[in-house]
């Protein structure tokens, strides 16, 4: 176990000397116009996290996220669990939402921007629409494949429908449902930062495309390397739990 | 079987009735919207009139292309990765996290390296959907059962053989899977960087006419986008219905 973990911790560092390599590479072969180097990246980074602008478009791309994850979980664990005991319902509708899953929806950005006009809410609504629907489907398959046999014991035991969910079909459909969530989180939050890029005043995807849009290209490095270190921080720890809970039950 | 279709249509056809509703009473204004009726007259009169296909064809074609990059170096890329286990365990964190990155944040460096033209969205497209593909590629060929490749050894298969006969069609369907989701990143690939910048395609053209305010535009545009994902996304699904079933029969 503790070996496996060296082993892994031993690869994500050789990964990022890899890609931090790859990166100088780059800049070497393209130079000063397109790339900046990891170097000056890094030293951008650190004037740019410290300065006071950032702070507020980092706590407004925060504060959209966290809205939008906090809906998604709980629409998505809602329906999940309504379709997952309604048998018709969730045979019905289950393909129609693997369908919307696949679609892409960037493109209905300009109806989300004229439906909740430019600003926080046009975000949620992105990042929901993004995040929801891996919860529902994990959820939805985590209910429908219980093990027969606790449903059962919930029966011999006569326990009421609420009483169900908490004490047989939550704990049995959890690590399922954690691995929604942890695709849910990701999808969320690149909605959010997509919504920011496309439509919006504020936050860090609103500072990418202004980075874009000036050709300033330690701007666009740098917001791009702090988000790729959240979102890889931040899903790696999830993928650890998640891999525990999946190995105890 | 029936009950299930009579439910989905009732669904479907009620989320329309529902917004044709809301459109004509003004509980969503003009300006945000067109009833559905009008938008479907707007899109024939599009597609009967010819101005977009230029656009269209534009916007499909360097689909396809960024398309087929993706799923022939994804399956290429797994197929290599899966024999080497050392550079598989080295890559997985990447993969585990690489759908949380912004891959569109890297197309003004395209665009820098190799000027605005098609290049720069078709390899944002494919860099999106290529990573679809080698994970779900690695996770077919992970499942393929371990006694197809001892009966191909008693056979004496080349390795050829091997791969065309057996171990493709058994990780079929979740290779089918990877082109699913790279259907869907190559078309966000390619709208998402005509809509930040370029020179014409759906995209760049749903952009124009949100700009005008000419929802005439808009909104047919982008329901062609989604019929046309929704129809890939169905014909795929049925064909990995078939070929588990096969797998099932067998």
């Amino acid at each position: 176990m503790s070996e496996r973990r060296r082993h892994g911790g031993r690869n994500a560092l050789l990964l990022v000397a890899v890609l931090f390599a790859l990166w100088q590479a780059m800049y070497w072969a393209v130079g000063d116009t397109a790339l900046s180097s990891p170097l000056a990246t890094l030293r951008y980074t650190a004037q740019l996290v410290t300065g006071e602008d950032f702070r507020m478009h980092l706590f407004d791309t925060m504060r959209a996220f966290a809205i939008a994850f906090v809906l998604s979980v709980v629409i998505g664990l809602l329906v999940g669990f309504w379709l997952g005991f309604d048998r018709l319902s969730g045979d019905a509708l289950e393909p129609m939402i693997v369908t919307v899953y696949a679609i892409p929806k960037l493109t209905l950005y300009p109806i989300l921007l004229l439906a909740f006009g430019l600003g926080l809410s046009a975000k949620v609504a992105f990042g929901v629409l993004h995040g929801t629907i891996p919860i529902i489907l994990f959820t939805l398959g985590a209910v429908r494949n219980t093990r027969p046999i606790l449903l059962k014991t919930g029966h011999v035991l006569k326990l009421s429908r609420p009483q169900m969910v908490r004490w047989i079909l939550f704990p049995a459909a959890i690590p399922e449902i954690f691995t929604g969530l942890r695709v849910g989180f990701s999808l969320t939050l690149i909605g959010s930062l997509l919504a920011e890029m496309f439509a919006s005043q504020r936050g860090l995807g609103y500072l990418l495309m202004n980075g874009i849009g000036l050709h300033n290209i330690e701007l666009v490095m740098s917001v791009t390397l702090l988000i790729v270190v959240f979102a890889a921080a931040v899903s790696t720890l999830l993928l650890q739990i998640d891999r525990k809970l999946h190995r105890r039950g | 079987m029936k009950r299930l279709l009579a439910y989905r249509l009732a669904v479907i056809a009620g989320a329309i009735a529902l917004l044709e509703i809301f459109c004509l009473t003004g509980v969503i204004d003009k300006i945000t919207m067109q009833p559905p009726h009008l938008i479907a007259r707007d899109l024939y009169r599009l597609l009967a009139s010819g101005k977009m296909n230029g656009a269209i064809w534009k916007t499909l074609t360097n689909t396809l292309l960024a398309l087929v990059l993706a799923i022939g170096v994804g399956v290429v890329a797994a197929a290599l990765l899966h024999r080497l286990r050392a550079l598989r365990d080295t890559l997985d964190p990447l993969f585990a996290t690489y759908y949380a990155v912004p891959v569109f944040a890297f197309y003004p460096f395209f665009i820098v390296v190799f000027g605005l033209g098609d290049l720069p969205q078709i390899l944002i497209a494919f860099m999106l959907g290529v990573v679809a593909m080698i994970v779900n590629t690695l996770n077919g060929l992970d499942r393929v059962p371990p006694v197809l490749l001892k009966t191909g050894r008693i056979m004496r298969l080349t390795p050829i053989d091997t791969a065309l006969r057996l171990t493709l069609p058994a990780a079929g369907p979740y290779i089918l899977t990877g082109v699913k989701l790279a259907v869907a990143y190559a078309f966000i690939g390619i709208i998402g960087s005509e809509f930040i910048l370029s020179r014409g395609g759906i995209g760049y053209e749903i952009n124009f006419a949100y700009n005008n305010f000419d929802n005439a535009t808009m909104y047919p545009l982008i329901v062609l986008i989604l019929l046309a994902s929704i129809a890939i996304n169905t014909v795929l699904t049925r064909w990995e219905k078939t070929l588990l079933a096969r797998r099932g029969a067998r």
